[in-house]
């Protein structure tokens, strides 16, 4: 980070002091836009949008006044009472993820459960932030002989282990570095955030992740309403639009909230511990100080802090 | 009686009653007491109702599996102690056939009390009530016991900073054939060439 004063490219500040700032030329854009007629559908909102500034600059009154805005737009187009939040992080906590890979069979329970906490579009483009990799004993963890098209009757598969892989929240995000407009970034709880309001969808990220953890809207989310889950945070599973990127958030409406992920409750081997590594007493904590555990691609330095173990 | 059981887990023989004996009772699901009172005959005195392990973080216990219908309280048929010698059963065949957990070493009374049925026994005598079966597990299974007991081993739902439901081994573990069972994956993703047919099915 001490080498960003050299780069002239990339500013810390999404306003350019005297330059052709993101915003001031949506400003100009979206009044030209209003001016010409263009924006007739719903043409406050999309110009409120428009203009707004990042995320971390927002007053208390102008975030109130966004997820107000939000919470009506989805509760009119959902046809449900749509609940945006925007969760801070919790003081004092720093995330935790472990998962036994000795209890783990390979199910895809955990897939299923996040993609209906998180309201991933269903298909087409089908966005699961879960992927199930089944591996063979004889190799050991080796992506060289992994898949995820696994599909016998009954998992657990003889010779076969399973490895979920999601995001990592690394603490050396490798995908937050290469974002040009720093709409991703790790909060001081550890989980890395998207602004998908702030996305450019140019899948930096996507391709910088070396766990493949992030996916790409290509088309607009097919999400039905029946489906929806409507108590929704900014930063995590509220709907996003066609165009962005997106990724696990530990999500992060419950586990701001106290409550395990989904993917935690849904497994039925119990094979995934959540919980606050600063707290002594925690599960996680437990699984980090007296079981077997590795990163993913330790070699890569992007120090997870989501856990593999062996519980025995 | 003519109380027949249907194969799998729900024949873990106790878990009937509970449900039957619950159904009469308020909500205490299944505790001791509840059950030895439903005895009726049973004259025993029921053992106090041994404390949650007190290094389990606050949580409620998870209801145990149901019996299977009309098989609980056990004293409704076992009225006294019976023959303690290993042998095979005429009534609880099915269960006895379907026995994979230290078999051949292993019989009924190694865990079910004989004198007090409605109970199961440690190694020491100690009368364990069903809703504290892991008590019993634990005697063998001390490393697996012992993770459970700080939320490694086994499955908890609610607040990762706050009260959590745990489950009890029995919950997951058919207590007579332990390991366990396959399950049906859910489907697998669908890959990148076969997720539209058309450019317009994936921009409607």
């Amino acid at each position: 980070m001490t080498h960003r004063g050299r780069l002239p490219v990339i500013q810390d500040s999404p306003a350019v002091e005297g330059g052709l700032s993101r915003r001031r030329f949506l400003q100009a854009a979206a009044g030209s836009a209003a001016l010409l007629g263009l924006s007739a559908c719903k043409s406050s909102d999309v110009l409120e949008e428009l203009r707004r500034r990042n995320l971390k600059e927002l007053s208390k009154e102008q975030l109130q006044e966004m997820l107000a805005r939000l919470e009506k737009r989805w509760t009119d187009e959902y046809g449900k009472k749509v609940t945006v939040t925007a969760k801070p992080p919790i003081p004092g906590v720093d995330f935790g993820y472990g998962l036994d890979l000795s209890r783990c069979i390979g199910c895809r329970r955990c897939v299923y459960a996040c993609v209906k906490e998180n309201n991933q579009s269903r298909k087409n483009p089908q966005i699961q932030w879960i992927r199930v990799l089944q591996m063979e004993k004889d190799h050991g963890v080796d992506l060289a002989h992994a898949t995820p098209y696994y599909d016998p009757e009954k998992v657990p598969e003889a010779g076969h282990f399973y490895m979920p892989v999601q995001c990592q929240q690394c603490r050396h995000p490798p995908c937050t570095k290469v974002c040009p407009v720093k709409a991703t970034w790790k909060e001081p709880d550890g989980i890395v955030v998207i602004d998908y309001d702030w996305c450019i969808g140019c899948r930096c990220c996507t391709a910088a992740c070396p766990y493949g953890a992030r996916k790409f809207n290509w088309a607009e989310p097919k999400l039905p309403k029946e489906e929806m889950n409507p108590v929704t945070d900014y930063l995590g599973n509220r709907p996003r639009p066609k165009g962005v990127v997106e990724k696990c958030t530990f999500c992060l409406q419950r586990s701001r909230a106290g409550r395990y992920p989904a993917c935690v409750e849904i497994c039925p081997v119990g094979a995934r511990k959540f919980g606050n590594l600063l707290d002594p007493k925690s599960e996680i904590r437990e699984v980090m100080d007296r079981k077997r555990v590795f990163v993913f691609k330790e070699d890569l330095a992007t120090e997870p802090q989501f856990y593999y173990f062996y519980a025995t | 009686m003519s109380v027949r059981f249907p194969r799998g887990r729900s024949c873990f023989p106790l878990a009937a009653a509970v449900a039957v004996a619950a159904a009469t009772l308020p909500a205490t699901l299944a505790g001791a007491a509840p059950a030895a009172a439903a005895a009726g005959a049973e004259k025993a005195v029921a053992p106090a109702p041994a404390a949650r392990p007190a290094d389990l973080p606050p949580g409620i216990q998870a209801e145990p599996p149901p019996f299977t219908e009309g098989i609980f309280p056990c004293s409704q048929c076992h009225d006294r102690a019976a023959d303690p010698k290993p042998r095979q059963l005429a009534f609880h065949d099915e269960i006895q056939g379907d026995f994979h957990h230290g078999a051949p070493t292993r019989w009924c009374l190694d865990c079910h009390d004989n004198a007090k049925r409605d109970f199961l026994h440690l190694t020491n005598g100690d009368l364990v009530p069903f809703t504290e079966s892991y008590r019993l597990c634990g005697q063998c299974h001390g490393d697996k016991y012992r993770d459970w007991r700080v939320g490694v081993h086994g499955k908890r739902t609610g607040m990762w900073d706050g009260q959590k439901t745990y489950f009890l081994c029995v919950n997951c573990h058919n207590p007579h054939n332990p390991r366990f069972k396959a399950l049906k994956p859910e489907p697998p993703p669908v890959p990148p060439s076969k997720q539209a047919a058309s450019s317009q099915e994936m921009h409607p």
